[in-house]
């Protein structure tokens, strides 16, 4: 499954930071953070709860820096 | 500029003006340490909270970090030494110049590229009892009728069923000459009504209409990340922690040699500096970009960054013909009469087929507009697979292929043009035939030549089209390599053949988008040509051309390569520059006000530079 969600980030390292830590969480299969355009598109592993699993990225995200932000 | 971004520059502002005030306050000691301490904490709290945070959560190398060690740093040299503490303010102070004007930057180039795209219709007009009502689009049904006012956007597909306007599709085709619709012409969403009051008809649900196709391609584009950025945030990841290794040793290792350590404390701050790797960050999706939104602007839709990447690399390109290189219409070629006057000739055939609907048929009709005169038409048979005979002011004319002309027991000759051949005779009395082909796009010659010029070495064209027709359409454009008389499956086939020679650069499909998109997907870019309304093509295609003129491939490759050069550049600037600070800085001929101008300086170059991807003319 395959969902778009859109984004805050500060700075395009940021963005990048928030791309690798969403790769790391589990649940995710691929995760792509496009920082021009402010949008994470998040593959999920199959019968993985995609609701649980991006509170999960967020609360990682946040973590990064103030201003980084995912719009559930 | 936003909220933050002012508060941003009036912390700035303030902290410049107050850090040349304190230049001219004499001050020693304690007191002017906390003098300057004023400017450096409002131009830098917030970086130094960000700092703490990283620490907190164990995330030390980011820049925020690299920065507040670099002017702590400074700052203590500076207790330590001589009371100097410009340079740390200075440093943080052009820092966050250089941060302001990021994302001053890029706010403005994603604000000026969705002002471009700025198709989305935001209502759709019903008439009903109480008037004309304005209604959400999303919730109009197919079949409705709305109403397009002069000046407003076609919410949703339709079919004009009353009035009649010239409308500007320039935000969808980048066409920039308005076109004339009238009663029964098909209109999509995205163009602008000018001037007449337009009646439509929908015929697509507003999700499923060509306007919110496109935004939602062109929203979703650039998820597919090119080579050059994976390889900007890989390097980035790694880079950062090596300059910190470096400057680390550079503080330790000399200094316990020589005994100075001031000195190469100094220089190992230089190095955290330069550490910062934004403006490769930031330049480089901001060139791919920008790039993708002044092709859309010129009616180029590119999927992704990864396929403007290849586009640029694109040195040969197989084309469909059928649609693409010719219009894929029928139409009159030429008229070759025997001791006849060619005027009368298709004036006779005209006439045969005037109740016609073969695409033949219609095809004579349209080459000879005012069919319906004052001549006594009378169409005997229609006889299927030969063609029409008809009484025509009392002669019997029979208009059709070979085997009608041997039935009438006509002597036919044999045409060398390429085409479909229609025989007309007058009884039986021969009296000439009409070449009927499809027409090659006015461009179609100009658009090979540009490609050449683009540095396109092999253009392969393909088609289901008989050998001649093949033979003639190639030599018309200069085409040398061609395969006729090919089954859609065969098109695969032979792409993969020159995929299989050209394996060391890539290969793009130009095709209309019918019946081809197995090829448009098998192809290491596939180019769907006049693609505005059709939906498989816009799946299948990695590059969409939203008309149907084929001088826009060689712009897209154009657009493409400008497009890389400026991400080149901006890697070899970046990087060198940077290599270039840090030797001066080991060696000690590079201060850190060098140092924070390269970094910022450097940045900004090529953010600017990056903005340059979007002029594409």
């Amino acid at each position: 499954m395959k969902k778009i969600f859109k984004i805050n980030a500060d700075c395009a390292n940021c963005a990048n930071e928030m791309e690798s830590v969403a790769n790391d969480t589990e649940g995710v299969k691929n995760a792509v953070v496009n920082f021009m355009t402010l949008k994470m598109t998040v593959e999920f592993e199959d019968g993985a709860d995609f609701k649980a699993v991006m509170k999960n990225v967020r609360e990682r995200c946040r973590k990064i820096d103030d201003e980084c932000e995912i719009f559930l | 500029m936003t909220p933050k971004q002012k508060k941003n520059l009036i912390r700035i502002i303030v902290a410049a003006m107050l850090m040349i005030a304190l230049e001219f306050v004499p001050s020693t000691g304690a007191a002017r340490f906390f003098l300057y301490m004023i400017p450096y904490l409002i131009v830098g709290y917030d970086l130094l909270i960000k700092a703490t945070r990283g620490i907190k959560n164990l995330r030390a190398l980011d820049e925020n970090f690299l920065m507040a060690v670099a002017t702590l740093g400074a700052i203590s040299l500076a207790v330590y030494d001589n009371g100097d503490y410009t340079e740390a303010v200075a440093v943080m102070l052009f820092y966050q110049i250089g941060e302001l004007f990021e994302s001053y930057a890029v706010g403005k180039s994603r604000k000026n590229i969705s002002e471009l795209m700025d198709i989305r219709p935001d209502f759709a007009n019903i008439e009903t009892e109480n008037g004309i009502e304005q209604v959400d689009p999303d919730e109009v049904e197919i079949g409705t009728e709305i109403i397009v006012k002069p000046g407003e956007k076609i919410p949703i597909d339709g079919v004009i069923i009353s009035g009649k306007s010239t409308i500007d599709t320039v935000a969808l085709t980048g066409e920039s000459l308005p076109r004339d619709v009238d009663i029964g012409a098909e209109v999509v969403s995205g163009c602008v009504n000018i001037n007449g009051v337009l009646k439509i008809r929908t015929t697509k649900l507003f999700g499923e209409s060509t306007a919110s196709k496109i935004l939602d391609l062109v929203e979703n584009a650039s998820s597919r990340k090119s080579k050059s950025e994976e390889f900007i945030t890989k390097f980035a990841r790694v880079y950062t922690p090596i300059v910190v290794a470096c400057a680390v040793a550079l503080a330790i290792i000399p200094s316990i040699v020589t005994g100075d350590f001031a000195t190469w404390i100094y220089r190992a701050l230089i190095f955290l500096v330069i550490s910062c790797p934004c403006a490769l960050v930031i330049s480089i999706p901001l060139t791919f970009f920008a790039g993708i939104g002044g092709a859309s602007r010129e009616g180029i839709l590119i999927k992704g960054s990864n396929f403007l990447e290849t586009l640029s690399k694109v040195k040969t390109v197989v084309m469909d013909k059928t649609g693409t290189l010719t219009q894929g219409v029928f139409d009159v070629s030429d008229i070759h009469a025997k001791d006849f006057d060619a005027n009368q000739l298709i004036h006779l055939a005209a006439h045969a087929e005037r109740y016609s609907t073969h695409p033949i048929g219609i095809s004579i009709k349209n080459f000879y507009p005012n069919e319906n005169d004052n001549c006594d038409v009378e169409i005997l048979e229609e006889i299927a697979g030969q063609g029409i005979r008809a009484k025509i002011n009392g002669e019997i004319i029979s208009v059709g292929n070979e085997k009608l002309m041997d039935a009438v027991g006509a002597k036919w000759k044999a045409c060398d043009k390429a085409g479909t051949i229609i025989h007309v005779a007058i009884a039986e009395k021969y009296i000439g035939h009409v070449v009927i082909s499809d027409v090659v796009k006015p461009t179609a010659k100009k658009s090979v030549e540009e490609m050449f010029a683009a540095g396109i070495e092999n253009i392969f064209m393909l088609t289901g089209d008989s050998e001649k027709v093949a033979a003639q359409v190639a030599a018309e454009l200069g085409i040398k390599n061609y395969r006729s008389e090919l089954l859609p499956a065969d098109k695969v086939t032979e792409l993969e053949k020159i995929l299989a020679v050209e394996k060391n650069s890539k290969v793009a499909f130009v095709g209309d988008g019918i019946n081809d998109a197995p090829v448009l997907s098998r192809a290491d870019v596939g180019i769907a040509m006049g693609a505005m309304g059709a939906d498989a093509a816009i799946e299948a295609a990695d590059v969409i051309l939203m008309d149907d003129d084929p001088l826009k491939i060689s712009r897209a490759v154009k657009i493409s390569r400008k497009c890389l050069r400026i991400v080149k550049q901006n890697i070899y600037l970046a990087i060198g520059i940077k290599i270039l600070c840090m030797i001066l800085g080991a060696v000690g001929l590079a201060n850190m006000w060098f140092a924070i101008f390269a970094d910022v300086g450097v940045m900004i170059l090529a953010v600017l530079n990056a903005i340059r991807a979007l002029f594409t003319h």
